[in-house]
């Protein structure tokens, strides 16, 4: 569906009259097949929307050769947009002062799709992203979360094989937020889209995407699966150890205590130790209420990955 | 002094757009070129006219195109309309400053900026292309007090246009009435005094005169004398934000009773 | 291209009717608006019987002339000029993942029964005034009215399409280029005689204005060219338009390509 090798994308910044060249994307290359479902993760300025935008036609690449669902996007740009739609959740693609339902209208024409096909789609999407109440609402009016919900009916009414949404979640609140999730779940695994998804929210990753590619100074720092990224940057798994009384910190060889909050104590496990040999070590020495075995943070792990 | 902060936000916001300020130069002057052609075509034709001469024909068409900015002749309203719309007015009606108040400082803020950076540039462009002769100091500083008075009634009529939206709900029928008599009885499209007959002496003390004619009258040292010019600015700029005072008070009350 | 426009147009256009009332009023408003320039020139001829050699009918028929085609074309260009703040708020990328181009999609935006308004008071004044021209209407005559219009309204539309091209590069351009739009609008109902010898050179041979109205007009009229031109230059105007046209799509593409690869 994707295939990108060595992508490169340079910019000439002029700032007070000097001109400095940027490198946003240095030479990125994967591929994506049909079906996955990946997020695409990195810190602001890593080179994440702009590897969109080389994905999506909007930017040309300075070298190297991207191509999506078979088209190069540079060059068959529009011929690209009817099989792929793209949500931004910055900023909208429907037209401020139009209600919905008339945007949605505008859509139709651009993307040519015959008035039956359309409303049949139309009304699915109304249905599983609960558009009813706000269809007749300009758009200027609708919340955030509502607003998202109309800007992915819109990049899907054409019934895309693939779908690109560039921080689909953000500044939503709780209900949307699940609202969004469940539906991108529901068209991946029901209907096959392929969806490439970049975010903030490491809650979207872990709840939707099969496989994670982090991008950091333009370059790709990872790419596979969430699991394998926990043992690649070899983050600690924390022992929470509940004693019966306050003691002093627990000693283990290879295992640090990190923290002592009255009788609760936390210890971080390295990768290569066995996590049931340093219970029963722990449970051997003291007496111990309770214990629990928390997995690293999504979150620490790509922040280790993004220091390394 | 809370005023004066108001409005040098307002200055420095404007600020903000220099480049779409020196763009708005460009395009004044060069209709300031076309609009004085076409007068001086008129005046080869009635020399004299209306007592002007070409040269102050022409000087006249620069002075128009340098008030463009200051007294905002384009505008139906202020950017209050914005907050009416959204209506985040209701906040502003009950914050301990006065509303009114408020919004005249960020104009007075917006036309200096206006006055500076886009009024000028035309007004050379005209002295030096057409030879125009230049007024003494004293007659500058008669012409800077009436174009603040342009200001002052510019605001008193965009403030009751843009509260007139809040009783009407939709504001661009109001707006577009506003923009036509401005455009038209400022002596925007042409000076007034060559309006003819009944129309001409109407249109001389309507308080859209007071925008742009009653200015560059004094600049140009022509018409009624200066006390008089004055003092039709003055009457308008009283009575329009007078009626500005009013229309707030109403609204407040509207808004207390209704909800909005 | 054509079905895509008219169709996005269409949609626009029903958008606007929801609301009659207000549409209305606000036809009417860009109605009286339109016609300040036609006010202008009512006011200038209540003062004198001639400007700069034309009579009141000649230069009515210059007006009418002029504005229908600079009324077409604002109608279904004029919006490109908005390009700029598209850059600036980033929503030209949302115009560009769509499959048509983002010049058809910048002309239709917002389009308005309203925008339609602009084309009444020239359509009006031209209507009136040519059976008033008393002129032995020969088939070259006759001819040459239609040829005029199209030429001029392709001439404003290149116009407006090459100064858009610019915001690609200078963002910020937009109030600048206006000065050939709109100045080439306000300034075209006259006859040029009223200008500068250099001004009108300018604007023969720089910003082809003169082709819009004022050299075909010549012809129609039977006056003698003041910058003394050869006679072909007064049925120049289809081929102006035709390069102009050409030079704007160059910019266009360019200007689009530029964006493309450094972004906003």
């Amino acid at each position: 569906m994707i295939e990108v090798r060595d992508a490169v994308k340079n910019f000439t910044i002029r700032s007070s009259g000097v001109r400095t060249r940027v490198t946003a994307v240095d030479g990125i290359s994967f591929t994506v097949g049909a079906g996955e479902f990946v997020g695409y993760l990195g810190p602001n300025g890593a080179g994440k929307s702009t590897t969109i935008k080389m994905l999506t036609g909007i930017l040309t690449a300075s070298s190297g050769s991207v191509r999506v669902a078979g088209l190069d996007p540079s060059r068959q740009r529009t011929t690209l947009a009817r099989r792929i739609g793209v949500v931004f959740g910055q900023r909208t693609t429907l037209w401020w002062d139009l209600p919905l339902r008339d945007s949605l209208t505008l859509i139709r024409h651009l993307y040519k799709v015959e008035s039956r096909v359309h409303r049949a789609r139309l009304d699915e999407l109304t249905e599983l992203l609960g558009l009813g109440p706000f269809l007749g609402t300009p758009v200027r009016q609708l919340s955030l979360g509502q607003r998202m919900r109309g800007d992915l009916t819109a990049a899907l009414l054409h019934a895309p094989p693939l779908l690109v949404l560039d921080e689909p979640t953000i500044g939503l609140d709780v209900v949307s937020k699940a609202t969004v999730r469940d539906f991108l779940q529901r068209l991946n695994a029901e209907q096959g889209t392929t969806i490439l998804l970049t975010t903030h929210d490491l809650g979207d990753i872990e709840r939707l995407c099969d496989r994670v590619m982090i991008i950091d100074h333009g370059r790709l720092a990872y790419d596979g699966d969430l699991d394998t990224l926990r043992t690649t940057v070899d983050a600690e798994r924390v022992l929470i150890v509940d004693l019966e009384r306050a003691s002093p910190p627990i000693r283990i060889d290879g295992v640090e205590t990190v923290r002592v909050e009255g009788p609760r104590q936390w210890l971080t496990i390295p990768r290569g130790l066995n996590a049931a040999a340093v219970v029963a070590a722990v449970a051997r020495r003291h007496e111990v209420r309770d214990i629990a075995l928390r997995e690293p943070d999504i979150e620490d792990v790509v922040t280790r990955l993004y220091l390394r | 002094m809370i005023f004066l902060r108001v409005a040098s936000y307002a200055f420095r916001r404007q600020a903000a757009y220099r480049a779409a300020a020196a763009s708005g130069v460009l395009t004044n002057t060069v209709f300031g070129v076309v609009r004085a052609y076409v007068l001086i075509a008129l005046w080869q034709a009635r020399p004299s006219l209306g007592g002007y001469h070409v040269a102050d024909a022409v000087a006249y068409c620069f002075l128009t195109q340098a008030l463009i900015g200051p007294v905002n002749i384009f505008a139906g309203g202020l950017d209050l309309v914005e907050r009416i719309r959204t209506g985040d007015v209701a906040i502003d009606l009950h914050r301990p400053v006065d509303l009114q108040a408020w919004w005249l400082a960020d104009d007075l803020g917006r036309a200096a900026f206006a006055l500076l950076f886009r009024g000028g540039a035309p007004l050379l462009f005209g002295v030096f292309a057409f030879r125009l002769p230049v007024p003494g100091p004293l007659v500058w500083l008669e012409f800077l007090l009436s174009v603040l008075l342009a200001v002052l009634v510019s605001f008193g009529l965009r403030y009751l246009v843009t509260l007139l939206v809040f009783w009407l709900h939709d504001d661009r029928g109001i707006r577009s009435v506003a923009f036509i008599a401005s455009m038209f009885f400022s002596g925007m499209v042409l000076p007034l005094v060559v309006f003819p007959g009944w129309l001409g002496g109407l249109s001389r003390v309507l308080p859209w005169a007071a925008l742009i004619q009653v200015p560059a009258d004094v600049f140009l040292g022509k018409g009624p004398d200066l006390l008089d010019a004055y003092a039709l600015q003055v009457v308008w700029a009283v009575t329009l934000i007078g009626g500005g005072r009013l229309l707030t008070r109403a609204t407040r009350r509207k808004l207390v009773i209704h909800g909005g | 291209m054509v079905r895509t426009y008219g169709l996005l147009a269409w949609t626009w256009m029903r958008a606007a009717a929801q609301h009659p009332v207000s549409m209305s009023l606000i036809t009417v408003g860009v109605i009286v608006s339109t016609g300040l320039d036609l006010a202008a020139i009512a006011i200038i001829f209540a003062r004198t019987r001639e400007l700069a050699g034309f009579s009141v009918a000649e230069v009515m028929f210059l007006y009418g002339t002029a504005g229908t085609s600079f009324a077409v074309a604002d109608i279904l260009i004029g919006t490109v000029e908005g390009l700029g703040d598209h850059i600036k708020h980033g929503s030209l990328d949302a115009i560009l993942v769509r499959p048509v181009s983002p010049l058809i999609q910048l002309a239709t935006e917002e389009f308005s029964p309203r925008r339609i308004g602009k084309l009444v008071p020239p359509v009006t004044v031209l209507a009136l005034v040519l059976p008033r021209l008393h002129l032995a209407w020969t088939l070259g005559r006759i001819v040459m009215v239609p040829v005029m219009l199209l030429s001029g309204a392709v001439i404003f539309g290149a116009l407006w399409v090459l100064t858009a091209s610019l915001q690609f590069l200078i963002t910020d351009s937009r109030e600048a280029m206006n000065a050939v739009t709109y100045g080439g609008g306000t300034l075209t109902p006259y006859p040029l005689t009223v200008f500068g010898k250099d001004f009108v050179r300018g604007l023969t041979f720089m910003i082809p204005l003169a082709f819009v109205n004022w050299e075909p007009a010549l012809y129609i009229l039977g006056h003698p060219d003041p910058l003394g031109l050869p006679a072909a230059v007064r049925f120049a105007s289809p081929a102006v338009a035709a390069v102009l046209c050409l030079l704007a799509a160059r910019a266009w593409r360019s200007g689009l390509r530029h964006y493309r690869s450094t972004g906003s």
